[in-house]
């Protein structure tokens, strides 16, 4: 990692509670241009509190979120989006009467101004069609574009999610579970994607608990366990870290 | 004499339909009965009355009565509506009961509780199709809400507000995060909503040739009977609604008496209420209740 350009993603001393319940305590990480990063930690580790935290849907309760070297804790989130973080979901959220097509647009709230968004997007849009049939292409969904997103598989479903996110070109794309319940060859498909996203520039932060994806993947990984950091490191140092062994195997045990 | 009282239905649920679609427009994004919808219908007559009366056209005073309407219901959005967003939803349907009781205050003040009466006929004519008879005001009616209605759905359908109305309308929190400034995305379905209204108010207005402050309670509510039996989850339900619930209430007054008119009209409503809480358009059960 570069010391000297600003992380794309920090966050700092992050501490979110709920109540007297510390979901996350004190948690520090980073994801620099371009890098792939795992977060991983049994159920309950505070992961996707962790992710709420960075996109504005909880409010961190001390610390802060910097995206580029600006601090984001406090903005709305759909500000946050604005600046360049998109996220999918471990449960698929796609809107229920909107196509494929439909949902590449809706990812595009700014695109034009005001009264050009009151105007047909096919006609007054030329920009926002472009950028979602290049994201189509890329994502090979170019066969199922106008077929209602909630009625494909579950597999494709997941593909749908990941392209609405990418398509308002963010910085930083967090991904909740991106090949939970996939197949090897989709989720090959989907770690061929994410590479690919990533020499684009793109940096990925992503919750994942199938360990062989994360360990062949990611750049850097952060363990949680109980909303605590327990190790952090590259994936063949966590591998053998006895803190993370213990966490998940002496659990299990 | 069946089919003269099914125009005359029909243009009276022309008028419904379209304070249905404001009012499922608002309660399809937020939830949220905005009950100030009414008053927002009748003032928007009486914009729409005050440009006829300053001798200007039929189009310039639709177009007055939308924009009143709607900056009027952008203030019910910005004071009634937005400080209380995280409250339960029956405390901004109360701040919209208030506002609705306030703007009827203000109409009975400035304009006086007496009926205001339209001297010039607008619209002059009637066409005779064989047996029926119907008035250029009727056809105008009919002709402007189809129009609205058609504008309405492109807009919600095809456009990129549209989209995001509909993204916010299903999950605000996802489409939040995808960007969409859900905020100003409220504002706009309660404009678009209080320009509907304010059509509908100088329609209705123009039709009866007569306004009075009252008739927000007397026709506006009725409405939201007519979203009720649409489906409240269903924007489209009103356009069913509405002219069956116009027909219905023609023909009960005319076959039945007027005296029995709303119990006709409401009965319906809890009929639906009772049988088929989703209404007519409304998918399965599970389509009732929480949708945003």
């Amino acid at each position: 990692m570069n010391s000297t350009a600003p992380a794309r993603l920090k966050l700092d001393h992050v501490t979110k509670t709920f109540g007297g319940v510390h979901a996350l305590t004190d948690l520090s990480l980073q994801v620099a241009p371009g890098q792939i990063v795992g977060v991983i930690g049994p159920n309950g580790a505070g992961k996707t509190t962790t992710f709420n935290v960075i996109t504005g849907a909880y409010r961190a309760t001390s610390g802060s979120v910097l995206l580029d070297g600006h601090d984001v804790t406090a903005e709305p989130s759909h500000r946050i989006a604005r600046a360049g973080i998109m996220r999918t979901f471990q449960n698929i959220r796609l809107f229920s009467d909107m196509s494929v097509w439909e949902h590449l647009l809706v990812a595009q709230p700014h695109a034009g101004s005001f009264a050009r968004r009151l105007l047909p997007t096919r006609f007054s849009n030329p920009k926002a069609i472009e950028r979602a049939e290049e994201v189509l292409e890329f994502f090979a969904l170019g066969d199922v574009r106008n077929r209602l997103a909630r009625s494909l598989p579950y597999g494709l479903q997941r593909k749908v999610e990941m392209a609405r996110a990418v398509t308002a070109r963010p910085k930083l794309l967090l991904l909740d579970e991106p090949v939970a319940g996939m197949n090897h060859d989709e989720a090959e498909t989907i770690r061929s994607l994410m590479l690919r996203l990533r020499q684009d520039g793109l940096s990925i932060l992503l919750i994942e608990h199938d360990m062989a994806f994360v360990m062949n993947l990611c750049d850097h990984l952060y363990v949680l366990d109980f909303g605590v950091l327990i190790a952090q490191g590259r994936p063949e140092e966590i591998r053998l870290n006895p803190a993370v062994l213990d966490a998940y195997l002496g659990r299990a045990a | 004499m069946l089919i003269q009282q099914l125009v005359n239905g029909l243009t009276l649920g022309a008028v419904y339909t379209l304070i249905a679609l404001s009012f499922s427009l608002v309660m399809g994004i937020l939830g949220v009965l905005n009950l100030a919808i009414a008053e927002l219908f009748m003032l928007g007559g009486y914009f729409g009355f005050a440009v006829l009366m300053a001798q200007l056209p039929l189009p310039l005073a639709l177009i007055a009565g939308m924009a009143g309407a709607a900056l009027v219901a952008a203030i019910v959005e910005r004071i009634g509506y937005q400080p209380f967003r995280a409250a339960p939803v029956v405390t901004p349907m109360l701040s919209t009961l208030g506002f609705s009781i306030i703007l009827q205050n203000v109409a009975t003040n400035v304009w006086g509780s007496d009926p205001l009466q339209l001297t010039d006929e607008v619209l002059s004519g009637r066409f005779n199709i064989g047996p029926v008879s119907v008035s250029a005001i009727q056809l105008t009616v009919l002709g402007v809400t189809v129009l609205l209605v058609a504008l309405l759905a492109f807009l919600v359908q095809r456009t990129s507000i549209g989209r995001a109305l509909r993204a916010v309308a299903e999950n605000r929190d996802v489409a939040r995060l995808l960007g969409v400034p859900a905020g100003r995305i409220t504002l706009i379905a309660f404009m678009l909503s209080g320009a509907l209204a304010g059509a509908a108010g100088v329609l209705i207005g123009v039709h009866y040739a007569a306004i009075t402050p009252y008739i927000g309670v007397e026709i506006g509510l009725k409405a939201i009977a007519v979203m009720v039996v649409g489906g409240t989850t269903r924007i489209w339900g009103a356009l069913i609604a509405g002219p069956l619930m116009g027909v219905v209430e023609v023909m009960t007054v005319a076959y039945g008496g007027s005296q029995i008119r709303d119990f006709v009209v409401y009965g319906f409503m809890i009929l639906i209420l009772l049988l088929r809480p989703q209404g007519l358009l409304g998918g399965g059960r599970s389509d009732q209740g929480q949708r945003v």
